[in-house]
């Protein structure tokens, strides 16, 4: 198994921007690319608005869960959970943030931030947030070394999104918009 | 080789029980444990199986419905949340003297934490209790691996067998491998025999000897035994071991692996912890030192070790005794019992965001009403989103499903001597209403309870993930169904005052909870029912509210009243002397025009001149 098909990954924001909808992406990539995956999701109250958070791992693993500084990746889209997030995060870990303010002041090589409401209100699906900030993470990946890269490619995740609305092309289409704003702010 | 598919682990369950010939699937929907009926539902009609899958009123229903199924020969299961089973211990308790023919399993979802509960009980101790087998899986595949197993466990021994997953199971995803569903079904037969399915007490205790038998051959089924994942000569050499169940193995595996413990201590993944194989047992006490039990939320293996002067785990303080066993947790746990160094983990405080009713949510503006009509009043509320009234302080009690009226009814009685005497208004959703708060409606208006209960009727289970209730007219699959009118229903209870308002309009509905509170006084319960649509439902069915585009004034002080009494997420103070509009979270319900004491939230004028 490649390396980098083992991954860790944190992907967290408020019950309602959509954080379960990007894991299934990401794990659906996986699936297609024939990589064992798990996932863990916060369903239930939190969904109401609350702090919700998933966890994907790639490449074989039994625990759904990622244990403190073991994860390779985080895509967070409320900015004040990061803080927290980071716990679960390896030192050299990377870090995709939504935030309105700090985008693209890249404090420590490793942590990206991304206005994903303002990019989503420019795709003209507004409440496209999430799919700018995975379009975005995916990009940012892809400029990293072979060692740090997600182990999934844009084209991956446009083939998901295609093959999960093939019924439904405007949707396909808008979210595939909002994957290459995000994924255009990466470059 | 089958297709893999990427599946949350309660549809790995469904598709286990339907590949398995599964003929009725019931449940009543409770977080972590609602998808395994929707998944159901929708491989039935995806794949015309014939199979009936529904929705029942409440866990005790469904499962009497299944069990009828299996005693007539057929492959049954019922599935619910751990409180959920409470609900139905009553034929749980029974149905374990009685057993079964066709293979019965009962699903019972855990939630260590509790993420989504009222508690962490451990249905595995519901399982001791009933005296039935429990099996505890480890991740989504071995979930539906053993549905087959419980079959084949249920008919060999004609009892009925529990699985009970935790939510870290239940809301896992993993890609899993698909098999086909069977070309043919079992057919029913019902041998009657009211000796054993209508027993009278004294056969009962034959029953009761009967299942005492079944359970010392069950604790011997190979099927089901403790399996060790790492044997090698150096872990046959090791004098500690280590035992887990559920979750808890997968963590503890991944964790020995990643600690280069995996080639030295031995490891016992047990699946079927209750009843305990008796050989394990002697196994593990005549072979081992050392002993660490891992397994969620109490220690149902551990208790089974006689001797357990050797055993650590959650009885010998050795595993913590409330919270979900985190792996992180866990890691210590074994480093400790493995004397490595334990690692400690800071997690900075950081005030994270509470669940809050959806912006435009129906019962915001019913629990506004409701504090407008009646400030000083009791309330008691119930299980469902609503129970986020608590953010609008218009909720001071949730016990469990069906209380808000019974605990409205016992405020009455324990005040009504007294001279400052409170109003009582109890809020329930339509779901739960018919769950369990029917037969408590009839007990207050026989014992003349004075207060008011306000229905919250969404027109959807919706909490879960809108599951239809009685009142949709419509099934787990979209299928149509005869339905249940709510106001009849009122009616039917012998309540004298039962009335219905939309709770978007402020002003009428709060009219009428000031007259339904008056009325009340001295004549027994008066009923008002708060009639709207969930947001997030998305079945068919007419728009709520003609949305509104609303707009704040200069006329905004950022007094806070909308935000604090109101509390929609929408409207955000942020300390800059005027309150915003999140217009991405916005539904324009226009709700809160009415609510601003300041008449400085207004309806946008896009037409000027």
């Amino acid at each position: 198994m490649d390396n980098h098909e083992k991954r860790q990954i944190i992907i967290s924001g408020l019950g309602g921007q959509g954080v379960l909808f990007i894991t299934r992406l990401l794990a659906e990539a996986a699936v297609m690319k024939g990589i064992p995956v798990l996932t863990s999701e916060t369903h239930g109250m939190a969904q109401r608005g609350g702090n919700v958070v998933s966890h994907l791992k790639t490449g074989g693993y039994h625990s759904p869960l990622i244990r403190p500084r073991q994860g390779d990746l985080l895509l967070a889209l409320d900015p004040n959970t990061a803080p927290l997030d980071s716990v679960f995060l390896k030192p050299e870990a990377i870090k995709a943030i939504n935030s309105p303010s700090l985008h693209s002041t890249d404090s420590d090589r490793s942590t990206f931030y991304i206005d994903a409401v303002g990019g989503a209100q420019k795709s003209g699906s507004p409440k496209a947030a999430n799919l700018v900030l995975l379009g975005f993470a995916v990009g940012v990946s892809q400029n990293m070394t072979p060692a740090k890269r997600l182990f999934c490619s844009m084209d991956d995740i446009r083939n998901v999104i295609h093959n999960r609305f093939s019924s439904d092309q405007k949707q396909s289409a808008q979210n595939i918009a909002a994957l290459e704003i995000g994924a255009a702010c990466a470059k | 080789m089958n297709e893999r598919k990427l599946l949350l682990g309660n549809e790995t369950i469904a598709r286990g029980l339907l590949e398995n010939g599964c003929r009725i699937v019931t449940s009543y929907p409770g977080t972590p444990a609602s998808e395994i009926l929707s998944a159901a539902a929708f491989f039935k009609n995806r794949y015309n199986l014939p199979v009936h899958v529904q929705w029942a009123v409440n866990e005790k229903i469904a499962f009497e419905i299944a069990y009828a199924g299996a005693i007539s020969g057929l492959r049954c299961a019922v599935s619910m949340k751990q409180v959920g089973l409470n609900v139905a211990s009553d034929p749980l308790m029974s149905a374990s003297y009685m057993g079964t023919k066709g293979g019965f399993i009962v699903i019972s979802a855990d939630d260590p934490g509790p993420h989504s509960s009222q508690t962490e009980q451990d249905s595995r101790l519901m399982a001791m209790l009933a005296k039935i087998p429990v099996l505890d899986p480890d991740s989504p595949s071995t979930a539906k691996e053993m549905t087959g197993v419980a079959f084949a466990l249920s008919e060999a021994f004609e009892i009925p067998v529990m699985i009970r997953p935790t939510t870290r199971i239940c809301h896992a995803r993993q890609d899993i491998e698909q098999h086909a569903f069977p070309e043919s079904f079992q057919e029913p037969e019902f041998e009657k025999n009211p000796g054993r399915w209508a027993a009278t007490p004294k056969f009962r205790f034959q029953l009761h000897r009967l299942l005492e038998e079944k359970l010392l051959k069950i604790a011997l089924f190979e099927q089901t035994a403790p399996a060790m994942v790492n044997e090698t000569r150096a872990t046959k050499r090791s004098s500690r071991v280590i035992i887990a169940s559920g979750v808890a193995s997968a963590h503890a595996m991944e964790i020995l692996q990643e600690l280069g413990l995996f080639d030295s201590i031995p490891m016992y993944r047990v699946i079927q912890p209750y009843p305990l194989h008796s050989a394990f047992i002697d196994l593990i006490l005549s072979t081992y030192e050392e002993i660490l039990i891992l397994e969620e939320t109490t220690g149902v293996i551990e208790t089974q070790f006689a001797d357990r002067r050797r055993v650590k785990g959650r009885m010998s303080g050795h595993v913590p005794g409330a919270g979900e066993l985190l792996p992180e947790i866990v890691e210590n746990i074994i480093r400790k019992f493995t004397h490595l160094e334990s690692l400690s983990v800071e997690k900075p405080s950081v005030p994270g965001k509470r669940p809050t009713l959806c912006a435009g949510c129906m019962h915001r503006a019913a629990f506004y009403a409701i504090k407008r009509a009646a400030p000083k009043a009791i309330y008691t509320g119930d299980i469902g989103c609503y129970t986020l009234g608590l953010n609008l302080n218009a909720v001071d009690t949730v016990l469990c499903m069906g209380a808000s009226i019974s605990q409205a009814a016992g405020f009455h009685h324990a005040f009504k001597q007294t001279k400052k005497r409170s109003p009582i208004i109890a809020t329930i959703g339509d779901s739960t209403f018919f769950h369990s708060g029917v037969p408590a409606l009839l007990d207050a208006v026989v014992q003349q309870v004075e207060f008011v209960l306000v229905i919250l009727d969404n027109g959807t289970t919706a909490m879960t993930g809108n599951q239809p209730t009685p009142a949709s007219g419509f099934g787990a699959f979209g299928e149509p169904l005869p339905h249940v009118d709510i106001e009849s229903l009122v009616n039917g209870c012998g309540v004298a005052f039962c009335r219905t308002v939309n709770p978007y309009e402020l002003k009428p509905t709060i009219a009428l909870l000031k007259e339904a509170v008056q009325f009340c006084n001295g004549r027994g319960p008066a009923v008002v029912i708060a009639k709207g649509r969930c947001l997030l439902d998305k079945n068919p069915g007419p728009a709520p509210f003609t949305p509104v585009e609303v707009e704040i004034t200069d006329e905004c002080d950022e007094c806070e009243y909308c935000t604090t009494h109101f509390e929609c997420p929408a409207l955000i103070s942020g300390g800059e002397g005027r309150t915003m509009i999140d217009s991405v979270l916005c539904s324009g319900c226009g709700v809160c025009i009415e609510v601003c004491p300041k008449g400085a939230i207004v309806e946008k004028n896009t037409n000027p001149g």
